[in-house]
């Protein structure tokens, strides 16, 4: 054995005796490691999880709550009121006017309070009402409501919009405080999970769907003109 | 327990690996790149219906019709309006860009009344009152002819009130800017009998030889003169063009012929002489010729030979003697004045004489050549009721003939001459020769009423200010001009709500009217100026409000016209340049930029390439056989009787050389970062020269020099 070798061994026989020596004592160091990084893996995951949409978003209440059920009932379907226009073009939420087609003077037609707030400060003063629109896409975004609901794609407004027409209160509206957008475009599911085809309106799901019907997923001009 | 390093590590991997893998991380890149893609400072449109409102532009006398497309109630989009007998649905930059001068920044936004230098605002009740004070006591001075008014055009409702107004007061001081408008009629006048205006049917000659018309820049109605040109080659007609400058008119015409400025009425003469010469006129039309014929033959024989006429415009004689006959024998010539866009100064002899070569080759009231026609007559006035006071003054005779003589005599009396003047819709301190001299005027007269709709260079020297609506917010009749062939009266209508507390000035004229009492107020029996607007347009009112236009005549006109040469057979002396510098500089109009009443617009300055202006200097165009010593895209500076600029040179063949080339409509002093204090004003370095024979301001330029700077 050369001279190198024996000195490699006598190394290799010091570095076991150390080991050795200090074996208990690391495992329980290392158990002890591992046990924080999986509780602060957990704490820090379910707080980014819970904590997160409560900071990325604020709640603002509707100019005063709207009964839809109430409304279909004594109007008719969705496009009483959300209809498109002779151009072909969305009309969107309605505005005053088409609310003063069924009350076209102050007398209300019930006895809620809403309606009274509804009278008193929008209809007598003539004012347009701010409501917040859930369903509100980026500006960037072209979607012509024409094309979708026509004969020929015959979707339906719950596809997209779910039972919003079968409810009899407006829930808080969730304003993301990055992009000003609703919260509904991610949906409500912090992860962007989906169960029902209305519970996201990403420009996944538009493409997701798009591919399922047309076979292609469309274009970026298509949409972003 | 004891925290070590690795629980440290692990507290710390573990917290990093919690966030990292909740959706924190995915869901803040989304929101950032929405965030990026829709800057919440951008402003986002309303969403509404779409609608459109069938109005006309009046930003120039083109008078186009135009489509205004609005989101609900709000004005978005001017286009033109299809089928439109002007227009036919084509529309300019400036038209386009309309909708910027109603949030312009100038703009007044309430009466204003002049305490010291400064401005206070006033309510309209007070400034109707405190004009209606003055104007009295004018009045009781027993010198209502004190009163002068200064427009923009003789015709329309508007002007009419005005007029109306100087009449049963007692004053015979009206007068209007120069425009294109004005010296067809000025030039008809002379040649053909008084009422009478001239209009060139572009659209169907088929040699239209200009004398510096800027046919694609501005020249007449603009977008009908495009249309009109682009026709040109698939009709196989020819366009010349005479000016002393490569302009886009001259780039796209079969042929340029630089002439020496200011001669150019030396060179029209020159193939009148040709004409005649040579037997080339139509001697169906020399019967129609009732006065001067023969004297201008001899006066032509004798001053304008060919070797004389190519020695005063630099044009050779076998050029002048093609021109001339290529002329006289096409099937449909048209001869075309009006230097640039044809507002500018302008000389009588030069007018009279290219119109004289329509007359000589007979293609008055004929297809593809000149139509004269009688002026458009469709307001119905109801009589004036005049006191003694009234009759008496607005018997007397005016200070000047014209704007420019107005100003001259104001300026060298001694007297007050005048001592009320109201100025609606003309910024003769920005547009007419020597400002400086204009200002001076201004400053003579001790009562001045603007009718703005902004505090531009004018309005700033008023004393109280009755702003105006801008076009989109007000109804008015706006006939047709710029020798468009068709008379057809457009209405203007609002658009939107006024944005600021103005009115219409038909309207201000009328409140004035009623403040003043006694036989003024029963002249103006009309509440509202939307009432007597229906009123005095009742013949045609129907149309108008309908279709947004009224057709007075769509053909052309029949009858033979006398035609009378006395002015030119005068032989009326030819302009000269003032100043004793060697070079000349002339004006160049430019289609992006407006220098009439209305500045251009944020829009129309940023479209000008650089070679116009540079940054905030403005470029002169000079021929590299005059730009000795000078650095192309250097600076120099521009020297002229009145006064000296910095400029920027480039140095190119395009202009003739010994000649220098500004843009005009550039230079404003006005508070309006977007337009102003760019360039210079051209009208700040030229001076004006009164034709001696017609009393028109016709300085074609001014004698320069340019240097390094």
């Amino acid at each position: 054995m050369s001279e190198m070798e024996n000195k490699a061994g006598n190394a290799s026989k010091r570095s076991a005796r150390r080991k050795g020596a200090g074996d208990k004592k690391d495992d329980k160091g290392l158990s002890q490691g591992i046990i924080l990084f999986v509780v602060a893996f957990v704490v820090f995951f379910a707080g980014s999880s819970l904590l997160f949409p409560k900071l990325l978003y604020s709640k603002k209440d509707q100019p005063f709550n709207f009964d839809h059920k109430l409304h279909t009932y004594e109007a008719g379907d969705c496009d009483s009121c959300h209809f498109l226009r002779e151009d072909g073009s969305y009309s969107g939420i309605p505005k005053l006017k088409t609310c003063m087609e069924c009350h076209p003077d102050t007398a209300p037609l019930g006895v809620t309070e809403d309606e009274a707030v509804f009278v008193e400060e929008y209809l007598s003063k003539k004012r347009e009402i701010p409501w917040f629109v859930y369903a509100r896409q980026p500006d960037c975004v072209f979607f012509s409501h024409a094309a979708h609901t026509d004969a020929a794609t015959g979707m339906d407004c719950i596809d997209c919009h779910g039972y919003i027409g079968e409810s009899t209160s407006l829930r808080p509206y969730e304003e993301n405080r990055i992009t000003g957008y609703s919260r509904d475009i991610w949906g409500q599911n912090i992860f962007g999970i989906k169960k029902n085809s209305w519970d996201r309106m990403k420009m996944d799901d538009c493409a997701k769907c798009h591919k399922e019907e047309t076979g292609h997923q469309g274009y970026c001009f298509q949409c972003h003109k | 327990m004891k925290v070590d390093r690795r629980s440290f590590l692990g507290l710390g991997l573990g917290a990093a690996a919690g966030v990292a893998v909740s959706p924190v991380g995915l869901k803040l890149t989304d929101d950032s790149s929405i965030w990026t893609q829709n800057w919440p400072w951008t402003p986002v449109p309303v969403d509404g219906k779409v609608n459109y409102e069938k109005s006309v532009c009046s930003l120039c006398p083109g008078s186009c019709g135009i489509s205004v497309r609005k989101i609900d109630n709000r004005p978005v989009k001017i286009e033109g309006l299809a089928d439109h007998p002007v227009n036919n649905g084509g529309a300019c930059l400036h038209g386009i860009a309309g909708l910027q001068y109603l949030y312009d920044p100038a703009r007044i936004k309430t009466p204003l009344k002049k305490n010291g230098d400064k401005f206070e605002k006033i309510s309209w009740n007070d400034a109707i009152e405190l004009v209606a004070e003055k104007l009295s006591s004018l009045r009781e001075k027993g010198s209502p002819e004190k009163l002068a008014c200064i427009t923009d055009k003789e015709q329309g409702s508007v002007s009419g009130l005005f007029k109306r107004l100087l009449k049963t007061f007692g004053s015979p001081e009206f007068y209007t800017m120069p425009s294109l408008e004005s010296y067809l009629e000025i030039t008809a006048s002379t040649l053909h009998g008084k009422g009478k205006t001239i209009a060139f049917d572009l659209e169907n000659a088929s040699f239209v030889l200009s004398f510096g018309a800027g046919i694609i820049e501005g020249w007449g109605s603009p977008v009908s003169c495009f249309k009109a040109n682009a026709s040109r080659k698939t009709r196989h007609a020819k366009l010349y063009q005479i000016e002393p400058r490569l302009s886009n008119t001259a780039a796209n015409a079969d042929r340029w012929i630089p002439v020496k400025p200011g001669t150019e009425a030396d060179l029209a003469l020159g193939i009148a002489a040709v004409i005649l010469k040579n037997n080339l006129f139509d001697s169906n039309a020399t019967s129609n010729f009732k006065g001067g014929l023969n004297k201008l033959a001899a006066v032509l024989q004798k001053d304008y030979s060919l070797a004389k006429t190519a020695e005063i415009t630099g044009v050779k004689s076998d050029d002048i003697k093609k021109i001339a006959t290529l002329f006289a024998k096409a099937e449909m010539p048209v001869a075309v004045f009006g230097k640039g866009r044809g507002d500018g100064a302008q000389s009588l002899k030069e007018l009279a004489a290219v119109h004289t070569l329509n007359c000589l080759v007979g293609n008055i009231n004929k297809k593809g050549g000149a139509f004269v026609k009688p002026d458009n007559q469709y307001l119905e006035f109801p009589d004036v009721s005049m006191d003694s006071i009234a009759k008496t003054g607005s018997g007397k005779n005016k200070t000047g003939k014209y704007v420019n003589q107005f100003f001259e005599k104001v300026n060298k009396s001694s007297q007050s001459l005048v001592e009320a003047l109201f100025i609606y819709n003309a910024n003769p301190c920005y547009t007419l020769h020597d400002t400086k001299k204009i200002k001076q005027a201004l400053g003579k007269i001790p009562f001045i009423v603007s009718f703005s709709s902004f505090l531009d260079e004018t309005a700033m020297e008023a004393d109280v200010i009755l702003p105006s609506h801008t076009f989109m917010e007000r109804f008015e009749d706006v006939p047709s001009n710029g020798g468009v062939t068709k008379s057809v009266v457009g209405l203007t209508r609002p658009v939107t709500k006024p944005v600021f507390n103005t009115k219409n000035p038909g309207d201000s004229v009328i409140l004035i009217a009623k403040a003043l009492k006694g036989n003024i107020a029963r002249s103006f029996p009309w509440t509202t100026y939307d009432k007597c607007l229906e009123s005095v347009t009742s013949r045609i009112w129907n149309s108008l409000s309908k279709k947004g236009f009224a057709v007075l005549s769509n053909g052309m006109p029949e009858d033979s016209q006398p035609v009378d040469v006395s002015f030119l057979a005068e032989n009326p002396a030819s302009i000269k340049a003032q100043g004793g510098y060697d070079l000349t500089l002339i004006p160049i109009d430019n289609m992006r930029l407006m220098s009439a009443a209305t500045a251009s617009s944020p829009f129309a300055v940023k479209t000008v390439s650089d070679s116009v202006i540079k940054g905030k200097d403005i470029v002169v165009e000079i021929n590299p056989l005059t730009a000795r010593g000078l650095k192309n895209r250097g600076f120099a500076v521009l020297t002229t009787p009145m006064g000296k600029a910095r400029v920027k040179v480039n140095i190119n063949e395009g202009m003739m050389p010994g000649v220098i080339g500004m843009v005009t409509g550039l230079g404003h002093t006005f508070d309006n970062k977007y337009v102003s204090n760019k360039g210079v004003n051209i009208n700040d370095l030229i001076g004006q020269v009164i034709e001696p024979d017609s009393g028109l301001d016709a300085a074609f330029g001014i004698k320069a020099s340019i240097s390094r700077a």
